[in-house]
């Protein structure tokens, strides 16, 4: 699919955040059901050839969602989220940690903050993933995602200018 | 000593120190004349980078001349690559979603 839609993705490892940013062509309230609603986020939150697969979701605060990520042959990779405070359609926060099958918790985890807002029927939103350790960043890519990686000097330059942003 | 490659590229100064010997080898003398910074500290930074296996250093005559190690940055790169696509995949997911339930809802 090719959009003209804004999207930003940064890590700062200083302070072991990554923020995301990406504008989405459809109105608020679709894109926070998107977002909150277990029928819809099993649709596009594993990304292929991943699926994701929802046991149990309240949202509400000092509820959770556990859920797992499936690969094609069948591993299952649980998380939790617990939800720590909730503003509808503005913002929510949540506790992330891996698990396992039986929801015991392998912390430290990540704190996720998502902000919503709404400008000529786009809705933008703000991803902040603060992690306790670099380790457990690492962890989130472990995924299957090999492919190459052709370097230029151009995109080292690129690169480096991201970080130095920060 | 060996360091996490992260906390190289964690500081200004040492990134600045990067973009400059990713073009050519300096000694720590060139490299600190384009600093606000002693030639002590200059040194510093080189060690860490050293220690974390970004910059190799090499004799010529009297001076040691340091330059990048590219492999190694493009360890940094392919991990931010890999998970920037994550995000990609995932969100162009969200897309045809969200198109679908408008359609859907028309």
């Amino acid at each position: 699919m090719t959009n003209d839609l804004l999207f930003d993705f940064t890590v700062d490892k200083a302070t072991k955040t990554v923020f995301i940013t990406r504008e989405f062509a459809a109105e608020l309230p679709l894109v926070w059901d998107a977002y909150t609603k277990p029928e819809i986020l099993d649709q596009w939150w594993a990304p292929e050839p991943w699926a994701s697969k929802t046991k149990v979701m309240n949202f509400e605060v000092g509820g959770r969602r556990f859920y797992a990520m499936v690969s094609p042959e069948g591993q299952e990779r649980w998380s939790v989220q617990k939800y720590t405070s909730i503003s509808p359609k503005t913002n929510f926060k949540f506790y992330n940690a891996f698990a396992d099958a039986a929801e015991n918790l392998e912390l430290p985890g990540s704190e996720w903050d998502l902000s919503f807002s709404e400008q000529e029927g786009k809705t933008k939103v703000t991803v902040t993933i603060y992690n306790e350790s670099l380790a457990r960043l690492e962890k989130m890519i472990e995924m299957g995602f090999k492919e190459g990686f052709t370097m230029t000097m151009k995109s080292l330059e690129k690169l480096l200018a991201t970080l130095s942003q920060k | 000593m060996r360091r996490d490659i992260f906390q190289a590229i964690a500081d200004p100064t040492r990134r600045a120190i990067i973009t400059l010997i990713a073009l050519q080898a300096m000694t720590p003398n060139a490299i600190a004349e384009n600093f606000n910074a002693t030639r002590q500290s200059v040194s510093k930074h080189l060690r860490i980078l050293t220690e974390c296996e970004l910059v190799k250093q090499e004799q010529q005559g009297r001076e040691i001349y340091y330059s990048l190690e590219i492999e190694k940055m493009k360890e940094i790169d392919k991990w931010l690559t890999q998970f920037r696509k994550i995000w990609e995949t995932r969100f162009n997911q969200l897309d045809k979603v969200l198109s679908t339930i408008k359609k859907q809802n028309k």
